[in-house]
């Protein structure tokens, strides 16, 4: 059977990358082909907009232990263990339907983590909406909480950490990234590559239904637009009772050595597993559909191979230790049939019976998609809108309280109080009370830290320095509770690629992810790229979101974020020369315009290095870096934390040349917030701001001076859950 | 001691609460959902998660199972049981405890740190019922423990908590301030009539450690091993 040239066109592919598959092939795919070349050739699976791109980053580095191509990357920790992590997207069926699109964000990259055998021990996520006051952006802001706490707490991994902005771009396009990290015994982890001419391919998990289909190249690899309520049946539906199965079930089968490899079903389903799988080992693969347990019996061979039903595995078995495997498999009573064997072939073949339906070179699936160049050119100006919600001219002290209480930096304690941050007993350092997410791994000894920064904001302003920034954010997180970086995964959500602006910002954003990571000396490990956010109102902000993964060696000299004590001296150290450009004040009065000053990376990791010595010889009482809203705001999050207020000075930031506004309210890279003795603290060469004391925030810039009460801006802060659950239009 | 914690399919907390027993007193072992045979321990903690994936109803499917069977002969023998938000909703759905766990007034799932004053005020765990000194005013010792739950709303009719505070049986309330789900009454956690089985919604066995936070939730597991210390 062959199929007409419009097929290709609805299943997203080119004209051009028809005709080259047909040469391939030396004939036309039938159905069963042209679907799973579709899913392959897509931009999610293929990169074929970003592969070139993401050939800059550094991916190698002393700890590194898995690096990118598998399903997870993985860093020594020490006395033979590795972390395992990474950073995925689940925008697009997010944006369809919130609640099961971010729970089975949480459930594809928790079973990339299990797939290398680690088990998964902490949740970030980093997710984008419109503005508040829109109805859509709640709707949405709630299902994905919902989705993700349902997920992530039913399976009993710790969530310990994100972040949440708020901004018109993403109105139409949210973003919902969800990182996982996972711990393994080094010698106990696998990799995905197929082995063993002989083998058994073996299906684990769910059975597999009509759910998702086309999800690949329908949803992830073009623009949202009209029509989306008819794209809901591709939307995937999470089961993470079934995922909390597998994953046990999994660990004991990689326990006992019963399987040569392993690899999740995630995005194009049977289709992407077992041609990756045949890919990375260099071999065939043989799939029977018709012994694929199926939700519904009609099911076609092409739905079958592109289903992305949710929480299946797929194992190469030997022979011989088949009968175990299932038998473990109906211990955990999860689903498994043995579906396939690893040929020599070097093709994908898929059979019904013994019928041969789809017989395709692994090459062509796999590396055949061509990669395409970008064609970047810089934009003049401001590409994005920016309506003013405050008026300028108001007392700073109002204008502090605005920012607290703007979504984007008001406690995130609405969101993360619906997640279980406590599970598996390691969580040193909960939501909110450090910059970074502690979990103590006792096995080894020792700890790790986790932060997820990007601010897309900064990005649109400026794609490098706000990238570098994004960086250095999470490298400053580290810094604040003592740990060293390890490594970093990183997600870069973007517009459609094929338009100049964004290949511009998403150029630059790389280039500036790149020279980050050679700079601070933190090698990629793994990945996503999420492309085509973008629909009739314009592209998203280019959202690069950045999760690292650092160590310290002792979890009980952590610093808090919070003073600790009145009478405390307060301090700032590092290179820290804030601007309103791009901050969170330029964007409510309406001031947003293209540019940034760029951050000095070596000055920055010097000081990231002088904190972290600092907490870990136990010299700082709190630690916090300046970040969103600018010192003002990091002042009183610091003081709300304690429950005690302070009394500053930002004379130190005139003396650099900063105007008070800056001073209070201006961002960038490089400054720290730290409090203890005073001189202890400006023989770090912290400059000296204050103390820590009495009710009130009190801060003295010139003529733009601000005293509020703690309660007030504690009140202000504390807003999210009004605002996220006001009913009104 | 033997400890032994049970194992459904689903069950997230059973590592944790393995730990917290271990810390507590002796050792500790996993059990099976299928094994009828508990293995001669001298404790049962039925502890939290998602049992079953929580379908149709909390607790609710896991109360079938084989050893769940031999836990009810096990307690009905006055052998010490301990039961952890899901664990206290399977002992209620087993009728081992009394009353029922309904969704949180806020209708969302919520994870923070709460205080609990254990009542009788001068034991935790009563075997053979609550002692003469006991009171349940308010004055008994407070714990601070995480609680993490969508479905922990105490509730029973009025006669039926008449009758659990006239017996002593309210085991644990939220101290004021701290009934995050609105049960009635204030109460978090209950024992049986004979003061061999309790449950309760927080978690004490997150609450071992002093650098994840308390370690008040030991207190807990030290009074279930004072219960089942064999004689």
């Amino acid at each position: 059977m062959t199929v007409g040239t419009a097929k290709h066109r609805e299943l997203g592919l080119t004209d051009s990358e028809f005709e080259l598959i047909v040469e391939k092939m030396g004939r036309e795919p039938n159905v069963v082909e042209l679907a799973m070349f579709s899913l392959l050739w897509s931009e999610h699976c293929a990169y074929k907009h970003s592969r070139k791109l993401l050939k800059k980053l550094p991916t190698e580095g002393e700890r590194v232990v898995m690096g990118p191509g598998e399903n997870a990357g993985a860093v020594d920790v020490g006395s033979g263990y590795a972390v395992a992590f990474k950073v995925e997207s689940h925008n697009h069926p997010s944006a369809v339907e919130p609640f099961q699109g971010a729970a089975t964000g949480v459930g594809g990259i928790l079973r990339d983590v299990f797939a290398i055998g680690a088990r998964p021990i902490a949740i970030l996520d980093s997710l984008r909406f419109g503005e508040l006051d829109s109805v859509r952006s709640r709707h949405l802001l709630d299902g994905a909480v919902r989705g993700i706490g349902h997920y992530g707490n039913s399976i009993g991994v710790a969530n310990v950490g994100g972040e949440i902005y708020f901004e018109e771009p993403y109105e139409h396009n949210c973003l919902v990234n969800a990182m996982c990290l996972g711990l393994a015994k080094t010698e106990d982890m696998v990799r995905a590559a197929a082995a063993g001419v002989g083998n058994a391919v073996v299906l684990m998990g769910a059975s597999t239904g009509r759910d998702g289909i086309g999800g690949a190249s329908v949803l992830a690899s073009a623009e949202l637009g009209d029509g989306d309520e008819a794209k809901r049946p591709t939307v995937q539906i999470g089961d993470p009772f079934e995922e909390s199965k597998v994953l046990e079930c999994c660990l004991e089968l990689l326990a006992q050595g019963l399987l040569v490899s392993l690899q999740d079903l995630g995005a194009a389903g049977l289709t992407s597993s077992a041609a990756e799988m045949a890919s990375a080992g260099g071999v065939g693969i043989d799939l029977d559909v018709a012994k694929v347990p199926l939700r519904e019996a009609d099911m076609e061979p092409f739905e079958i191979m592109v289903s992305e039903s949710q929480e299946r595995m797929l194992a190469v078995v030997e022979p011989a230790r088949v009968a175990e495997v299932l038998a473990i498999c109906e211990k955990w009573q999860t689903g498994s049939a043995e579906i396939g064997v690893v040929t020599d072939s070097g093709e994908i073949r898929i059979l019904r019976g013994g019928e041969v339906v789809g017989e395709m070179p692994v090459e062509a699936l796999v590396d055949g998609c061509p990669l395409y160049d970008l064609n970047p050119a810089e934009p003049e100006g401001w590409i994005y809108g920016n309506r003013a919600t405050l008026a300028t001219g108001i007392a700073a002290a109002d204008e502090l309280l605005a920012l607290l209480a703007a979504p984007s930096i008001a406690s995130k304690r609405w969101a993360f109080e619906q997640y279980d941050s406590v599970v598996g007993s390691r969580t040193v350092r909960r939501p909110e009370s450090a910059d970074a997410a502690v979990l103590q791994l006792p096995e080894a000894g020792n700890a790790i830290a986790v932060s997820i920064d990007g601010n897309g904001r900064r990005v649109a302003c400026d794609p490098y320095a706000g990238t570098v920034e994004a960086v250095l954010e999470c490298a400053q997180n580290l810094a604040c509770v003592g740990a060293e970086p390890l490594g970093l995964t990183n997600c870069h959500n973007s517009g459609n690629p094929e338009k100049p602006a964004t290949a511009w910002q998403l150029d630059r954003a790389v280039s500036a992810l790149a020279d980050a990571c050679v700079a601070l000396g933190v090698p990629v490990v793994g990945g996503n790229v999420s492309l085509y956010n973008e629909g009739p109102e314009g592209p998203i902000y280019p959202t690069p979101v950045v999760g690292m993964v650092g160590e310290l060696p002792d979890p009980t000299r952590v610093a808090g974020s919070a003073f600790a004590k009145e009478g405390d001296a307060i301090a700032l150290l590092g290179p820290f020369s804030p601007t309103l450009a791009g901050s969170e004040l330029a964007k409510q009065r309406g001031e947003l315009g293209k540019g940034l000053p760029q951050p000095d990376l070596a000055a920055v990791a010097a000081a990231c290095a002088i904190v972290r010595d600092a907490v870990r010889a136990g010299k700082l009482a709190s630690a916090h870096d300046v970040s969103d809203g600018g010192l003002a705001c990091a002042l009183a999050e610091c003081a709300i934390g304690a429950g005690v207020g302070c009394r500053v000075d930002v004379q130190p930031l005139r003396d650099r040349g900063c105007s008070p506004e800056d001073a209070l309210f201006g961002e960038g890279s490089g400054g720290f917030l730290v409090s203890g003795e005073r001189v202890a603290l400006e023989a770090l060469g912290a400059v000296y701001l204050g103390e820590v004391g009495g009710t009130t925030i009190e801060i003295a810039a010139g003529d733009r001076s601000v005293v509020v009460g703690l309660g007030t801006a504690e009140s202000a802060w504390r807003s999210l859950g009004a605002q996220a659950e006001h009913s009104g239009a | 001691m033997i400890w032994g914690v049970l194992q459904f399919p689903g069950s997230c907390d059973e590592r944790d609460a393995l730990h917290a027993c271990t810390l507590a007193h002796g050792e500790a072992r996993l059990i099976w959902h299928e094994d009828r045979d508990l293995g001669g321990v001298d404790a049962v903690v039925v502890p939290g998660g998602f049992s079953y994936g929580d379908y149709l109803r909390a607790g609710a499917i896991a109360r079938f199972s084989p050893a769940m069977e031999s836990v009810a002969e096990f307690a009905a023998a006055g052998g010490p049981v301990l039961g952890i938000c899901n664990g206290f909703q399977v002992l209620c759905e087993a009728g081992l405890l009394p009353g029922a766990l309904l969704l949180n007034q806020s209708m969302r799932f919520a994870c923070r740190q709460v205080e609990l004053i254990a009542t009788p005020r001068d034991a935790f765990w009563s075997p053979g019922g609550p002692k003469s000194n006991e009171r349940d005013d308010g004055s008994g010792e407070r714990l601070s423990i995480p609680a993490k739950h969508g479905e922990g709303r105490y509730y029973a009719p009025d006669e039926v908590l008449d009758e659990l505070e006239a017996k002593g049986q309210v085991a644990y309330r939220y101290a004021p301030g701290h009934n995050f789900n609105g049960s009635a009454r204030d109460v978090a956690g209950v024992r049986n009539e004979a003061g061999n089985v309790v449950g309760l919604m927080p978690h004490p066995e997150h609450a071992v450690d002093p650098l994840t936070g308390s370690t008040d939730g030991l207190r807990v597991f030290e009074a279930v091993a004072a219960a089942g210390t064999p004689a």
